[in-house]
């Protein structure tokens, strides 16, 4: 099942960006039309995923948790394992090796809790790239310990005061950056949105998840899962983790939002829930808007997921009923991140805990016979100082 | 023929841009009818946008304070009508895809024809998007505004042959704001749009300068000042329509 045609999936995606970006582009989808299918690029990429990431990245039967809710039997894909402690490596691994082969020298990148930005410097240090990553300055306090990891790693990280300061302002201040500095610079965009044809190449290169599901999970229960629930903001790990099950239609598909303080409330970023169509940051889909098209100041604990729209193709995947995408609080996030610490000693990422918040909702409602795949997309000890004062402890870092 | 047209026939234009509701409609009115008085040749009407990725700090900074006034595009519109009553010279205005798309785009083109909007700019439309939006300006007589960039490279004949009104030159990689200096090679580019095109070219971003401006006006047949206007507004505020109107006095007979 492959709807895209001309960068579309239905009606979203596009190409919404300044003339000044189109060549820049145009150049980006002829060089990965060109790689994408090279056995050279994918042995080097393979490599690196294999050797440098540690990929492939285990599938764990959480024993304990199946027991206590009680329903389906869970796993977790384990995307904090990854070096870097998240499912961004994967495509920032896959971006910053056609950027090289483009002969670009300098990668940009936004961030919004940070993961992004320090797996994108973390490939600049390793391929000698240049790298300045834009992340809001209100997600610099949030996450501190990354902004110091990605200077570690030899990035510039310029704090973006525009706007609401967080991951959207991020995204507009490097895409404004991309049109001052094109020649040796590659914007390594780090979720499935943006132009065209961002969303389908950063969804090949996290697709690797979904691969492996398929396959570890055939080898230890020789059948398919019943669901597969990730977390979405822009959703590049949900997509990774749904490509390989969208053609099988007993998989049932599940992108969990981040819903803030409530839906009902201003202080939400569950875009499917609450927002329109509308045409931003280089895409057609749907965003949290007001009546005049102003982008809504989007909220959420988890800065990861504290973004006002969705990639095109989970529009799509919403639009055909392919996939659910369901809003989980704030509050049930919290609950579920410190729940798969106690009960299995994993501290997830505050945004895959969006994920597991679901799953505890889902599974006991499921057979025993049934298997739900969780995707852990990323460590969560950059999330505990703020946890802590989610809870009324003040630690420091 | 386009309306915007006329503002060419008399000679090299000067095209000020202002965004409407900075600090308010008022102060925007005032200032359009002393660009006028100053001899400008067409206004360019910002309707402000959240999140205005091809704006420079300055312009960024009074679409924040447009919008934290309480300006709507239904009340842009009952600024426009109220300038019509006495203002003649052609009005475009510049906004984002998703200010158009959002109000519904044959709702928002039928009603710049309805009170006297003559063009409009999209930056984050490029030529390959433009199909949603084009035929419905052409129905009600708006002309969608082409933009060239100096990456445009090879693109730029295909951009001029389909371009209507007149055709926006972005003189500098980048973004909105000025420049002390314009290095892209401007004379390569108005000369491949000449060939494919007889709609006027006007060029815009970075100038400030009646020296800058009179410059980029002898490449093409206007020059269009944004930031330095806008710093104008963040200066002296409800103040700012006769410092404008004094601002673009020089610019026009600079390039008189």
């Amino acid at each position: 099942m492959n709807a895209m045609s001309n960068g579309r999936f239905g009606i979203h995606g596009g190409q919404y960006i300044p003339e000044t970006l189109m060549n820049a582009v145009i150049e980006l989808e002829a060089a990965y039309n060109r790689y994408k299918n090279d056995p050279d690029f994918n042995r080097e990429l393979t490599y690196l995923f294999n050797e440098y990431a540690g990929r492939p990245s285990r599938l764990y039967y959480a024993e304990k948790m199946t027991r206590d809710l009680g329903g389906a039997k869970i796993y977790l894909k384990r995307e904090d394992l990854n070096h870097t402690g998240a499912h961004k490596i994967n495509n920032v691994l896959g971006q910053a090796l056609l950027a090289k082969k483009m002969g670009k020298t300098r990668l940009i990148a936004e961030t919004g809790a940070g993961q992004h930005g320090v797996a994108t410097a973390t490939a600049a240090a390793l391929m000698g790239m240049q790298c300045v990553v834009f992340m809001g300055e209100e997600d610099t306090k949030r996450q501190a310990l990354n902004v110091y990891r990605m200077r570690l790693l030899g990035a510039e990280v310029v704090p973006v005061t525009t706007g609401t300061a967080t991951l959207k302002d991020a995204v507009s201040e490097a895409m404004r950056e991309w049109t001052r500095r094109i020649d040796d610079t590659h914007y390594c965009l780090g979720s499935v949105m943006g132009p065209h044809p961002f969303p389908t190449i950063v969804r090949d290169f996290q697709a690797v998840i979904s691969r492996e599901i398929k396959q570890q999970l055939m080898e230890k229960e020789g059948r398919l899962p019943d669901a597969v629930i990730a977390c979405v903001g822009g959703g590049s790990n949900a997509i990774g983790s749904f490509y390989h099950f969208i053609p099988e239609k007993s998989v049932r598909l599940i992108g969990c939002e981040a819903a803030g303080r409530g839906v009902d409330t201003f202080e939400t970023a569950a875009t499917i829930a609450t927002g329109r169509l509308g045409i931003f940051h280089g895409m057609k889909s749907y965003f949290c808007q007001d009546e005049y098209g102003q982008i809504a100041p989007v909220y959420s604990i988890s800065a990861g997921l504290d973004y006002p729209g969705v990639g095109p193709e989970h529009a799509w995947l919403h639009d055909t009923g392919r996939a659910e995408y369901v809003p989980i609080t704030d509050d049930e996030a919290v609950d579920a991140f410190e729940y798969l610490a106690r009960t299995e000693g994993i501290i997830p990422a505050i945004e895959s805990a969006h994920a597991v918040a679901y799953a505890q909702k889902l599974a006991p409602t499921m057979g025993k016979d049934q298997i739900v795949v969780i995707t852990i997309s990323g460590r969560g000890d950059k999330d505990c100082a703020a946890i802590a004062r989610y809870r009324g402890e003040d630690i420091h870092e | 023929m386009s309306n915007i047209a006329s503002a060419f026939a008399s000679g090299k234009a000067f095209i000020p841009f202002i965004t409407c509701g900075d600090p308010d409609l008022e102060t925007t009115a005032a200032c359009v009818r002393a660009c006028v008085a100053n001899g400008a040749g067409l206004i360019e009407l910002g309707i402000p946008f959240s999140d205005p990725t091809a704006e420079g700090p300055v312009i960024q900074a009074a679409n924040l304070r447009a919008l934290t006034g309480g300006v709507t595009t239904d009340r842009i519109f009952g600024l426009v009508r109220d300038l019509r009553r006495d203002v003649a010279v052609p009005m475009v205005f510049m906004t984002y895809a998703n200010v158009v798309f959002s109000y519904g785009v044959e709702r928002f083109i039928s009603t710049c024809r309805d009170i006297g909007i003559d063009g409009l700019i999209l930056p984050d439309l490029p030529f390959e998007e433009k199909g949603e939006f084009l035929p419905l300006c052409r129905q009600y007589g708006v002309d969608l505004i082409s933009l060239v960039a100096p990456t445009s490279a090879d693109r730029i004949a295909m951009i001029a042959r389909e371009a209507e009104g007149f055709l926006y030159i972005v003189s500098s990689l980048g973004v909105t704001g000025t420049r002390s200096e314009i290095t892209t090679d401007l004379a390569s580019i108005v000369k491949v749009v000449r060939a494919n095109t007889s709609i006027p070219c006007a060029i815009g971003f970075g100038i400030s300068t009646p020296e800058q401006a009179a410059k980029m006006a002898s490449y093409s047949d206007g020059a269009i000042v944004g930031s330095a206007i806008i710093k104008l507004l963040a200066q002296y505020g409800k103040d700012a329509p006769e410092h404008v109107g004094a601002y673009v006095r020089t610019m026009t007979e600079a390039l008189s």
